[in-house]
């Protein structure tokens, strides 16, 4: 009976969810009294400085599917843990569904909260991005493969220590259906959201592309840039290079003014740094007032030309 | 190419969602349907592919009766034919089990080419694809932004955190889950939907695919989050609360 946590490494770069998950991991082991252990495909490095039984490693490979789900399954095999925790990162949502199912175990994925309940382990995932949630009894015997979402666990409460490092050697996938190229990215970005100090940012809420001027005006009157969730990309409203979230730009500025956006979290990790969040959604009950330090519940289209006429009144 | 889409029906998005009497799902007799919105690039996605390559595409959409309204869309807007794997009580399967009645279905067909959305809408469980591969043994590729043949292979364009991506080959057949906004969505025409009422559905019963697969996951209950962080909320005429956010910004936050 055990926790193996997977970490996530490329290029000898720690994913920061990895530590989320340890953390998730480490808490999980107390309260259900299990030793706990970590894994990595590449160097042990700073996880052996963490409170762990033990960090097994795998050596570096090129990521695929096959080659990582064909390596852990080996080392699962091994280990025998009752418990398999991964960081829902865009990696693991590659493999890690296809690693539970060649073990006959269902993947519960994106979790973002765990509690002990008796002696059964109660598992709380979102519905519906975020408006309601869900709680899930896991049965079965082990292993049980959960993965955490981004941000749901912290990732400064890992507790520090000393684990034994154990390498583990593989046998490597021999398939090679998959042939990967480098990783790229697109063409030079014209904005640098990173760099700008206000953000007003715009969602489906906007309903059309003509009325996308509304919120520019906005951005013109405040000063600040203009950024986008993705449908409004996707629908080729604004360029790419304005996309705020887990797959487009992570973003700080002092303020973040969030316009018919639900809250989404591949939204929420893009911006939940922000110093000060306002919220312009006319459903109260969207998850985006929960990050923000102010919100207004009402009709954008009304609220935003009130808005510009109030900025430009306080800045005459 | 043969291309079977999975799409899935989800309730429309903006709709108001009540936790039903028995705490286990939301009520859902009184709310409005819609094709799950990655699906949707998902299947236009195998139509382009189709106009190119030639071949069929068909849809595939495992849920209750009213499913077949979603069903008769993918048809109008140009998918050949359908099966709609009908059952009532797929709400109590987990995303393996309803992955095996998918798969059971989709390998009687043997396709091409398998996509399905990164992720549904309603679960959000992201991994129905990943499984269905890995029950079929073929490979597969998440998160995809440009589909092209190349030499009886595919070669895909997969996004990756932060604004990367990366170009990956494989062999057919596969399985691909597509993101949205990998191309631009055509609308129905009016000969399509026409067409549509012509075109085959085959109706399946999870006893056809090997029987309702037993369930790893139980459902304790579905809930209202609370919420945690108290935000100030200002609400009221547009006029009002915006002079009181204009107020906090220029006097507490002091950014004007
Ligand atoms: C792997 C993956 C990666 C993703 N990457 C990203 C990413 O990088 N960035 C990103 O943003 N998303 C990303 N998404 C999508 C994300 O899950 C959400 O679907 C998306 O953020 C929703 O955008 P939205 O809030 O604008 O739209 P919706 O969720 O449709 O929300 C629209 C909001 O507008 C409000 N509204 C409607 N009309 C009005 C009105 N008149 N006045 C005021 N409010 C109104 C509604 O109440 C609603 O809350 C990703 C998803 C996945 C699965
Ligand atoms: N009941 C269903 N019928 C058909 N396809 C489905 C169903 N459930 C999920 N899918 C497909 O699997 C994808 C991912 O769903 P999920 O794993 O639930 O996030 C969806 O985008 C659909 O393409």
């Amino acid at each position: 009976m055990s926790i193996l946590v997977l970490l996530e490494q490329t290029g000898g770069n720690w994913h920061r969810m990895g530590w989320e998950t340890l953390a998730a991991g480490q808490q999980l082991g107390q309260a259900l009294g299990l030793p706990v252990a970590a894994a990595v495909i590449g160097e042990a490095k700073e996880a052996a400085e963490a409170k762990l039984d033990r960090v097994y490693t795998i050596a570096a490979m090129d990521y695929t599917p096959d080659a990582f789900t064909a390596a852990f399954k080996q080392l699962i095999d091994h280990v025998k843990p009752t418990y398999v925790l991964f960081p829902h990162t865009y990696q693991v949502r590659d493999f890690a569904p296809k690693l539970a199912t060649r073990f006959g175990k269902v993947l519960v994925s994106d979790v973002v909260r765990w509690r002990v309940e008796g002696d059964a382990l109660v598992l709380v995932r979102q519905l519906f991005q975020g408006k309601l949630n869900i709680d899930l009894a896991l049965g079965g015997d082990g292993p049980k493969f959960i993965s955490i979402q981004a941000g749901a666990y912290r990732a400064d409460s890992l507790e520090a220590g000393t684990a034994a490092v154990e390498a583990f050697a593989i046998t490597a996938d021999a398939s090679a259906r998959l042939k990967p190229e480098a990783p790229f990215r697109e063409a030079a970005r014209a904005v640098d959201l990173t760099a700008a100090d206000l953000i007003v940012s715009v969602g489906r809420g906007i309903k059309e592309k003509e009325n996308i001027h509304i919120v520019e005006e906005l951005a013109a009157a405040f000063g600040a840039e203009l950024a986008a969730s993705r449908p409004i990309i996707d629908n080729g409203w604004l360029p790419m290079e304005r996309q705020v979230g887990s797959s487009g730009q992570t973003v700080a500025p002092k303020v973040y003014m969030a316009i018919g956006i639900s809250g989404a979290i591949q939204h929420l990790v893009g911006m939940k740094g922000a110093k000060c969040i306002v919220a312009i959604n006319k459903d109260a009950n969207a998850p985006i007032f929960e990050v923000a330090d102010y919100g207004i519940v009402g009709d954008l289209f009304e609220v935003v030309p009130a808005l510009i006429e109030e900025i430009k009144k306080a800045k005459a | 190419m043969k291309i079977l889409v999975a799409i899935k029906q989800v309730p429309a998005r903006d709709s108001q969602l009540r936790v039903d009497a028995s705490g286990q799902w939301i009520q859902d007799n009184d709310l409005t349907y819609e094709i799950n919105e990655p699906d949707a690039y998902a299947l236009e996605e195998a139509l382009q592919l189709k106009e190119k390559h030639g071949g069929e595409v068909v849809a595939i959409s495992a849920g209750p009766g009213r499913v077949s309204q979603t069903i008769r869309e993918a048809l109008a807007k140009g998918a050949d034919r359908a099966i709609h794997i009908e059952e009532t009580s797929l709400g109590g399967l987990d995303s393996l089990g309803l992955s095996k009645l998918l798969a059971a279905a989709i390998k009687a067909e043997q396709p091409d080419l398998v996509l399905t959305g990164l992720q549904s809408d309603d679960l959000g469980s992201g991994q129905t694809g990943v499984v269905i591969a890995e029950l079929l043994a073929m490979p597969h590729g998440t998160l995809i932004m440009a589909v092209e043949k190349v030499d009886g292979n595919i070669r895909v364009k997969r996004e990756l955190e932060d604004g990367w991506f990366q170009h990956v080959t494989m062999p057919l057949p596969a399985v691909l889950t597509i993101q949205s906004g990998i191309n631009k969505l055509r609308y129905a025409t009016l000969m399509g939907i026409k067409k549509a009422k012509t075109k085959e559905v085959k109706t399946l019963k999870a006893a056809d695919l090997g029987g309702l697969p037993e369930a790893q996951v139980q459902t304790l209950k579905v809930y209202t989050p609370s919420r945690t962080k108290q935000a100030q909320i200002f609400e009221g005429p547009a006029k009002e609360v915006a002079a009181k956010l204009v107020e906090k910004l220029k006097f507490e936050v002091r950014v004007i």
